[in-house]
This record gives C-alpha cells, structure tokens and sequence, in this order.
C-alpha cells in the first residue's frame, strides 16, 4: 500500500530492478515448489501466491506504459487474467493433482466443443450450432425451407430464440404496464402490492402450471411463456420505479415551456426513466437466461441447457462443460447487443 | 411607483397560499400585493422559507392559489408564452443536448428545425456556450448549466422571466461573471424580470427595484426603488450609493431574518 503511494505521488511505476525481482520470485517459488513436490497438496496455495505476485508485477508495470497504450493494457489484463487460469488448469489437471475425469482439462473442452459443433445427432437430429456451413448447398437444393430446417436442428438457435421471445413478449407489455403504474396513481394503488407479491415468487415454480395449460405441454409455448412471465416483472416494476423517479423539477419544466401530453411523455418522461428501464432490461435478460437453462434441464429435448444436462446424465463432463461455455457466452454475446442498444438510444448516459 | 405612461405587467392583490399538511394548514404567503410594470427588474428577497418560490410557481401557474389574485398580462402578440422560469436547480434536461435544451421551448410551440436552432444558436452565442452546442449537460461546469438554463428560456423569448435564486449554488467568482451577463442581457432587451434571490446586493445590482417579504408567512415588508444608473457592471457595487442603499434594506430585513431563524430553533 505504502509503495503504490509513493508510486503515485512521484507518477513513477517501480524500478527496473524491483520487476525483475518480482518475475524472479515467482519464478522461484514455482521451480521450488515443483522440486519439493508441494504442488499436489498445496496448488491452491501457491496458485494464490502467484497470483499477487502478478498483481504486484502489473502495477508496477501500469506506471511504465505509455498513456497511448493504457487501453491495450487493460485489455490485456481482462484477457490475460481468464487465459492463465486455463493454463493453470489444463497444467493442474494434467498432473492429475485434480481429476479429469471431473475437471477435464481446457483442451479436451475445446475438443469437445469442436465435435459437438460438426457433428449431427442422428438419433435426436440436432446439432450444436445448426450446421451453418451447410447453408449455402440447402439454400441451393431446398431453399429457405431447408435452411431453416438448418436453424430447427441447431440447440443454440433453440435456445436463444426461447430467450429472445421470451424476452421480447415480457419486456414490451412490462414497459407498457410500467409506464401506467408510474403515471397513474390509482392503478399504482391497485397493482402495486400484488405485483410486489408476483415479483418474488420464483418464476419456474409456475412452469408446471403453464405445461397444464397450454395444448402441448411439451411444446415451445410454455418455455417462452416462463421467460415472458420472468421478464414482464422485472421490467414492469423497474419501469414503475423510473417513472416515479423522475425529479420533479423536469415535470415543472416541461409543463412551463409548454410541452403538452404527448410532447411531455415523448420528451420529458420517456427519456427521464430510461436508465432504469435499461437496467430492468439488464436483469431480465440475465434471469431469461437463467430461467430457460433450468427449464430445459427438466423439459425439452433440445437446447444448450438439455445438452448440458444430458452429458451430465451420461457422464459425458467435457461436453457438459462445453455446453456450460455456450451458455455463458451467449450470457456475454446477449448482454453486450443490450449495451450496444442502451448506447444508441441513450447517448447521453457516457 | 407606477407612472401613468407604464403599463402593468403582473399585479398580486392580497394572494393567500395554504398548504394542507398532516400537521394542519400551512400559511406559506399571507396578503400579498405585487405589481409590477412592463420592462421592469423586480428583485424578491426575504428570509428562507417565507414563500419566495411559493409566489413564483403561482405566478408560473405550477402551484394555485388558496385565495386572491395573481396575475401576468397578456402581451400584444397572443403567441408570445406569458412567463418562463429559471429554475434554482437548472432544471436542463440531462438527456437533451445544449442546443436542444435552448430550442426546448420553441419545439414545444411547433417551430421547425431550422427556425428552433438558428434562435437557440443565437442565444447560446450571446451566452458564450457555442462551442458546447452539441454537449450534453453532464459534460458541462454548474455556470454553463446556468447559463443553458438561462439561454432556454431567453430563446423562448416570453412575455416575463421568472428567475428563483439563479446563482445561489454558484461559487463567488462565477456568479459575479453571470452577474455581469445578465445585465448586459437584460439591458439590451428590458424584458419584464421577477428575480429571487438571497443576496441583497445581487438585488441591489441588477434590480429596478428590491421588494422585501417578511419571515414566514411571508407578506409585504418593504419595498425599495434602486435609482442607480444603468448600464451597470460589477463595479456599481463599489459606489457610496450601492453601499447606503444595501445598509438601508439589510436594515429593514434584519429582524426578519432573526424572526425566521428563531422560529426554526
Ligand atoms: N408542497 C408543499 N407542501 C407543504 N408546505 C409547503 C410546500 N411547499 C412549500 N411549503 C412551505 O411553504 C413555506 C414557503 O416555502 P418556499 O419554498 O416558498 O420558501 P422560500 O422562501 O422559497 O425559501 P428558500 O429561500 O429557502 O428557497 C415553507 O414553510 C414550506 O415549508
Ligand atoms: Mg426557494
């Protein structure tokens, strides 16, 4: 602490000497620990202790970097911190200090993510991704039917179009009932407790219902129905919550510079509660996802989560956590069109 | 005070503000009187809390009033908005960009683009603001935020300016700077002006005349004419006049300031 001080005051980064010193030690304390055989029962430990020797490296380091390459370094940092703890990993694992059998190894991940993705399951007709490659020689010989047929085998598309149209269904009439519940006092007197009630009830707990009640209980519709319910909630009382926190000086204004119905909830109400309407937007996205996963554990046949917890069932883990990846990248993939959409709309928040 | 070659621009005869309250109605204005003349600067200063604001947002019609009246006159020109305020917080919208902002007004009235942008650039020309056309508020200092505010409703061009306590949250340096603008602004249009403010000597500065509320509630205590010779500029407040006649009004102000201050103990 005392030493990143006076680096900051004097807007100088740690002497060449003392890097050298840092790369030194951790290189030392790995060398000893594999000569006296200490990785088996203490990798936890020593894992650690490298890891704030490379904090310690890279502060010392930060002052160092010209301004113009701050942006690359902290790149580097995000993307350097993920990609050590696989190499970590795949070196643990390859010791067999932890098992494979449970923590397959990053590569054999990758491998199996590579298989998922270029075979077909010929038992169940699907496939991970929908075989885009295939898509220009069915475009050819079948058309757009063949190229969907394509996209209905693929379990990615499966799930990402639940999530989407769940999401899609929710969130618009949420807005919707939002903005009425922040502007109209009697029927934010008559909703609000029962909607604060519905908010808190953990929303696959009704998946069972809606199985009863639609035709086909096994079929698309209450899968997206769970994420709408999920996300009409959410939205709906983040949207309420946006609208009652507007200052009311803006209304004030608004009213004074005579800006009627419309002109006042297209200028003055709207873009006043948008931040937290798209911080709504945020969290339901994000319990979209979480719901369906948990959905097609239980019910379905298709989809990143049923391929998760089928490899699961046939002990198959490196396709388990393949699966497990997909998911999280399309959380990422998912999340950053929603920041990119938050931007354009609201250029204003930077 | 009136002459009779003036013509009236507001008149307040006995306004009475009530507010319910859990704890019973609240007095916040009693028997209030105002007039005041077309092109005049009128200066309100009083203790905090003896309705100010309250008299203002009646006079801006966002509040309404238990009894009396109060009342701005319509102009020549019926398109002309009787009244804009300046807001003591701003008030700009964080979500529009400066110019925006400036031409808010105009949009509202149904002006087309070009119209509602070439009034707002001149405006925030005469405000020295622009450069920072296309920024957003959260990209500028608190005085250019006031100085948006003020350009807003400039630009909107109405029959009386409302101002409650423009400059209050602003540094010394920065205000003493807007000071010297809004003169020069207000000199060059002589647009009808209720301005509150805390500051005798801002009062004193830029106003034709200093009206003085008693603590809460708040009525008439008296009333000043300020005959210093305009143009005006932050050296007036060093002349022998400007001294004797702040010391005169902080004089008849001063027990309401200790009447105010010992009913909040
Ligand atoms: N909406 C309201 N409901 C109840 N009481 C109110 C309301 N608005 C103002 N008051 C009361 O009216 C009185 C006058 O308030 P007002 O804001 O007009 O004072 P002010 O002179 O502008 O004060 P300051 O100089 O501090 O801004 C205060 O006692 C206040 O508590
Ligand atoms: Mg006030």
């Amino acid at each position: 602490m005392k030493r990143s001080v006076r680096v900051e005051a004097s807007g100088q980064s740690g002497s060449v000497q003392e890097l050298w010193l840092l790369v030194l030690a951790l290189i030392v304390i790995d060398v000893a620990a594999t000569i006296l055989g200490l990785w088996k029962g203490f990798w936890w430990a020593i894992l650690f202790v490298d890891f704030v020797l490379i904090v310690m490296l890279a502060e010392r380091l930060e002052g160092r970097i010209a301004l113009r390459h701050q942006e690359s370094y902290k790149r580097v940092l995000a993307l350097g911190f993920p990609l050590l703890l696989l190499v970590s990993w795949e070196l643990i694992v390859g010791a067999e200090i932890l098992s494979p059998r449970w923590f397959p190894p990053p590569s054999r991940i990758a491998t199996a993510l590579w298989d998922l993705t270029v075979t077909f399951d010929r038992f169940n007709e699907t496939s991970l991704l929908g075989r885009p490659w295939l898509i220009p020689s069915r475009l050819s010989s079948e058309g757009l039917p063949g190229v969907w047929a394509l996209f209905q085998e693929s379990h990615l598309w499966a799930t990402l179009s639940r999530v989407l149209m769940g999401f899609f269904l929710g969130a618009l009439p949420g807005v919707l009932l939002g903005m009425v519940m922040g502007l109209n006092r009697t029927v934010r007197m008559m909703l609000d407790a029962t909607m604060s009630a519905v908010y808190v009830l953990p929303k696959i707990a009704i998946f069972p219902i809606l199985m009863l009640i639609f035709p086909n209980p096994f079929g698309e519709g209450p899968k997206v129905t769970v994420v709408a319910i999920s996300a009409f909630f959410l939205v709906a009382i983040s949207t309420m919550a946006g609208v009652r926190g507007i200052d009311p000086v803006y209304l004030q204004a608004g009213r004074n510079y005579g800006a009627n119905r419309l002109q006042m909830f297209r200028h003055v109400i709207l873009p006043g509660a948008l931040p937290i309407i798209f911080s709504g937007l945020r969290l339901a996205l994000g319990t979209a996802l979480i719901v369906i996963v948990a959905v097609e554990f239980v019910r379905a046949q298709t989809g990143v989560g049923f391929l998760v917890f089928y490899h699961w069932q046939i002990l198959v883990t490196e396709k388990m956590y393949a699966g497990l990846f997909v998911v999280m990248l399309l959380g990422v993939l998912l999340t950053y069109a929603l920041q990119l959409i938050e931007r354009r709309v609201m250029p204003w928040s930077e | 005070m009136i002459g009779p070659e003036m013509t009236t621009k507001i008149v307040a005869r006995r306004a009475n503000k009530i507010f319910p309250s859990v704890a019973g109605p609240v007095t916040a204005i009693r028997d209030f009187d105002l007039e005041v003349a077309e092109g005049e600067f009128v200066c309100i200063v009083g203790p905090s809390g003896c309705g100010k604001s309250t008299f203002l947002r009646i006079l801006a019609e966002l509040e309404t009033l238990t009894s009396g009246e109060v009342r701005i006159l319509p102009g020549a020109d019926p398109s002309k908005p009787l009244n804009n305020v300046v807001f003591q917080e701003y008030a700009i919208f964080p979500w529009k960009t400066v110019i925006d902002n400036v031409a808010f007004g105009l949009q509202m009235r149904g002006a087309s683009k070009k119209e509602r942008y070439a009034t707002a650039d001149e405006w925030l020309g005469r405000v020295g603001l622009r450069k920072f056309a296309h920024y957003y508020p959260s990209q500028l200092s608190g005085g250019m935020k006031q100085r948006v505010s003020i350009a807003r409703a400039l630009a909107n061009d109405p029959e009386v300016l409302l101002m409650d306590e423009p400059l209050g949250a602003l540094d010394a340096q920065t205000r003493a700077v807007l000071q010297e603008e809004l003169l020069r602004i207000w000199e060059a249009s002589r647009k009808t002006v209720v301005y509150i403010t805390h500051s005798i000597e801002e009062a004193v500065l830029l106003g034709d005349r200093v009206v003085i509320m008693t603590a809460h509630p708040g009525t008439n205590k008296a009333a000043f004419e300020v005959d210093l010779p305009r143009p005006r500029t932050i050296k007036t407040s060093s002349t022998a006049a400007f001294a004797e006649l702040s010391g005169a009004i902080w004089e008849a102000l001063q027990d309401e300031v200790r009447r105010a201050m010992a009913s909040q103990l």
